[in-house]
């Protein structure tokens, strides 16, 4: 009996440490990793923080609050304002056409949906000059209407929609794919109607993904750079977005206003993270808790 | 008497599949045949003589070389990283493991500010190199810093997961065989993980070629020296040259479509071969 316990014991020391590293491997490749992402990470961040508060809270705070930056907060509000109710309910109709049902193409159409991802956020914006520009397919017919979209609010929407275009769709299909038809088809035989089913039965499924897609979305609408350069035209207080801004006041050697402004981005981008963590562990306790009601 | 009945039918086929198929024409399709189609106002020759000016292929050496090498350094650093996080148990890891997503949620503005501030000659790491000759900001090394961190949350990301899947069974067996740790891992470890490995390889070069925000702070943008590809189609913007600024746009599309296909193949491979195993 003793024997046994024993033989089983050793095994398994000596299993692990044949699965293992020795512990000096294994400290040196945690240190490398530490210093690896400390040196990207965590001293940019560091960075960005102390520059803004090089000169003081009193320049920070008149940075922040000045009328020209809260302009440009107001016009990245409404553009991730747009931009996020419409790639969400893109992504919701995409990932049901595409997860419930058969059609030709399928793998296509994904490839397709993924295409803003591949493309350069300069040509994202450059597209759109192309066709609303004053030398553009629409240019003087936008100027006859007396309409304006290159170098004003609508086509900066433009291009952060394109840009942030795929993040829901992406986020739902793998997860409405793994869960299958037959919950909706429940609902249906029980006489609910096709919204009534949508509501109650297939966005509580995918809760998490939805919020996952919306975070991340919302996260690149508003640090988008590259599109919104093009098509801004940079007129300060009127097609100004926050990064922008940062890049005007930067190039103007306002080093302190640019990191003030920057940091505010840079709160936003560590909110994100920790509300994309929460929903991450939300999820996964979520999928163990039904795991856990299946095995039961 | 053989009814049986059938399973519904699930609602909305048309609805849906319909409006994807619309808004994907009007947000993506449209404006990106512009494109196409407004370079087919130039012809061939002026075409080839825009897009092989000596100043614009130098922006694709440097654009396409510091992409190379970042996503190389990305391989082996996220590789290593998503090896300890999944592995190795330490203080402080979950938060290391959320900050490994900080490049996509950071604005690209605010991290070629912040990285152009620590590796100026004044600057935190700046000013320890400086005397020994190494210059970062303001030169083709700084667009490679650039491109290192917009790149690194992709290896680890797509490797992590297989890593954590992988079953410990493989490695018992390669152990008790008489394998030892490093042909372990050379010989059972990385074929499995290899796929992703150059999936996240390619997602992070093919995201750092069309980098813009981080790069152009840090770059110093010196013509034939530290200016990339994108930045090239801006600056013939700003001198109203818009068939320039489609010429080479339709260069750097082409390539991307080009990479977007091997991403979606290693994909596809990647999963066939993780399907295969089970």
């Amino acid at each position: 009996m003793q024997g046994t316990q024993f033989q089983q014991y050793h095994g398994k020391v000596a299993s692990k440490r044949a699965t293992s590293e020795p512990t000096w491997v294994r400290w040196g490749l945690i240190g490398i990793t530490v210093a690896f992402l400390g040196l990207f990470l965590l001293v940019p961040l560091a960075a960005v923080f102390t520059e803004a508060l090089r000169k003081g809270w009193s320049v920070y705070l008149a940075a922040i609050t000045e009328a020209d930056a809260l302009s440009a907060m107001k016009l990245t509000l409404i553009a991730s304002l747009v931009a996020v109710p419409l790639n969400l309910v893109f992504g919701v109709a995409a990932a049901w056409a595409i997860t419930k049902f058969e059609f030709r193409g399928k793998n296509f159409l994904i490839t397709l949906i993924d295409l803003p991802f591949a493309v350069s956020p300069v040509i994202a914006g450059l597209i759109f000059v192309l066709i609303f520009g004053l030398q553009g397919w629409f240019g003087e017919w936008l100027i006859d209407h007396d309409l304006k979209v290159v170098f004003a609010v609508p086509g900066i929407v433009l291009a952060t929609i394109f840009v942030t275009f795929p993040f829901v769709a992406r986020e739902l299909i793998p997860l409405m794919q793994a869960q299958g038809k037959e919950e909706e088809e429940a609902a249906l035989v029980l006489g609910a109607s096709g919204w009534k089913m949508l509501w109650h039965v297939t966005l509580p499924n995918v809760k998490w993904g939805l919020i996952y897609g919306v975070i991340l979305t919302n996260a690149r609408a508003m640090g988008e750079f590259g599109a919104v350069s093009v098509v801004s035209g940079h007129i300060r207080g009127l097609t100004n977005t926050m990064p922008l801004h940062v890049e005007i006041l930067y190039n103007e050697y306002n080093y302190a206003a640019a990191f003030a402004v920057a940091s505010l981005l840079t709160l936003l981008a560590l909110v994100t993270l920790v509300l994309k963590t929460y929903v991450e562990w939300q999820a996964s306790r979520d999928a163990a808790s039904i795991e856990k009601e299946v095995t039961a | 008497m053989a009814y049986k009945p059938k399973k519904p039918l699930l609602p909305g086929f048309g609805l849906s599949l319909g409006y994807t198929l619309v808004y994907l024409c009007l947000i993506v399709l449209i404006p990106l045949a512009a494109v196409f189609l407004r370079t087919m106002e130039l012809d061939w020759q002026t075409f080839w003589h825009v897009v092989t000016t000596p100043r614009v292929v130098a922006t694709y050496k440097l654009t396409f070389g510091a992409s190379l090498i970042a996503a190389l350094i990305n391989m082996v650093f996220g590789l290593l990283t998503a090896w300890v996080l999944v592995r190795y148990p330490f203080p402080g890891k979950k938060i290391l493991d959320a900050l490994v997503d900080l490049p996509f949620a950071l604005p690209t503005a605010v991290a070629g500010i912040s990285l152009t501030a620590i590796y100026a000659p004044n600057g935190w790491i700046g000013h320890w190199l400086e005397p020994h000759g190494i210059k970062v900001a303001f030169t083709p090394l700084g667009v490679v810093v650039a491109l290192t961190f917009i790149g690194l949350p992709f290896v680890v990301r797509t490797v992590q997961p297989v890593l954590e899947d992988f079953s410990a069974e493989a490695e018992e067996a390669a152990a008790s065989l008489g394998a030892n740790r490093w042909q372990t891992f050379y010989k059972i470890i990385l074929p499995a993980i290899w796929p992703a490995l150059l999936t996240g390889f390619s997602l992070a070069f093919a995201r750092a070629v069309g980098e813009y925000g981080s790069v152009i702070f840090i770059a110093g943008n010196m013509p034939m020296i530290s200016e990339i590809t994108p930045l090239m189609i801006i600056t013939k913007l700003e001198q109203y040259d818009y068939a320039g600024a489609t010429a080479i746009a339709v260069v750097m599309l082409v390539i991307s479509f080009l990479l977007l296909l091997l991403i979606n193949f290693l994909q596809w491979w990647s999963s066939h071969r993780h399907g295969g195993q089970r």
